[in-house]
């Protein structure tokens, strides 16, 4: 009982010393990062679409999402991106940005550990799984589709 | 050709996305590799209900732009493929379809992480 009572005192004291991330703040920070993502990639979009009349709506748009990925790579290496994805929170990360941020940051981390074992091997440590998850979510579509 | 709703509806949708993110990393303190999975797989759900095509009519590149968009093309790939291509179609599919992505982000970080080096020491992420 006495051991109980200790247990939720401490807890409570936890609590109160935990920094508390104010929920609001950083739920509309997310939101307008981003939004603005997005709106940046719209406007790659139609400027492809403007000036390559003949590819047709997905080549655009691949066209569109690797601008993108590029454009995040470089943010990434002058230091950029680290900053944008402090003040944006899940705002920085749900993007397509974000998956090319996850395999460039570690690559330029861990770069003093070589070129093979640092940046080629450590490239993958976040983007690892979501390849993964792709290839073999993409697959049981792909029986999916085959089958029905 | 250049409509304005386009983008506010980019915005929108892309930021509301974004949202629905944050409060999954307030609430459940989820890592960066665990939410990317997981919007993948949304987006690799809705394709195969065939939600994410009228989807992305509606929200432009509020529906492309998110990893959501990247899972749809993997399996939108797979699906198009297995039907035309058979057997083999199934496994080339997905990478087929979003090859240009994953080159260039695996191909720009290689060439950027031989050029710049780590300035600061970051936590998180």
């Amino acid at each position: 009982m006495d051991k109980n009572r200790r247990n939720i005192n401490y807890n409570l004291y936890v609590e109160s010393k935990v920094p508390k991330t104010r929920a609001w703040p950083s739920l509309i920070k997310a939101f307008i990062l981003g939004g603005t993502i997005c709106a940046i990639g719209q406007g790659f979009f139609d400027m492809y679409t403007y000036f390559f009349p003949n590819l047709s709506e997905s080549e655009v748009t691949t066209c569109m999402l690797m601008t993108i990925i590029f454009i995040t790579c470089l943010l990434t290496g002058i230091g950029v991106y680290d900053v944008i994805g402090a003040w944006g929170g899940a705002g920085s990360v749900i993007p397509i940005t974000g998956f090319s941020n996850s395999i460039s940051s570690p690559a330029i981390e861990f770069k003093k550990e070589g070129i093979i074992y640092g940046i080629c091997v450590k490239m993958f440590t976040i983007a690892g799984p979501v390849i993964v998850c792709g290839v073999v979510g993409s697959i049981i579509c792909g029986f999916i589709g085959y089958f029905l | 050709m250049f409509s304005i709703w386009d983008y506010v509806i980019s915005f929108l949708v892309g930021g509301f996305i974004c949202f629905l993110a944050q409060i999954l990393v307030i609430r459940t303190k989820i890592t960066t590799a665990r939410i990317l999975v997981l919007f993948l797989i949304i987006g690799m759900i809705l394709e195969v209900f065939n939600i994410y095509a009228p989807f992305k009519e509606f929200a432009k590149a509020g529906a492309s732009v998110p990893i959501i968009g990247f899972g749809a093309n993997l399996a939108r790939g797979a699906i198009m493929a297995a039907k035309e291509d058979g057997i083999i179609g199934i496994f080339t599919g997905g990478l087929t379809a979003s090859a240009g992505g994953i080159a260039m982000a695996i191909f720009a970080s290689f060439i950027f992480a031989l050029i710049f080096s780590s300035k600061t020491k970051r936590g998180g992420h």
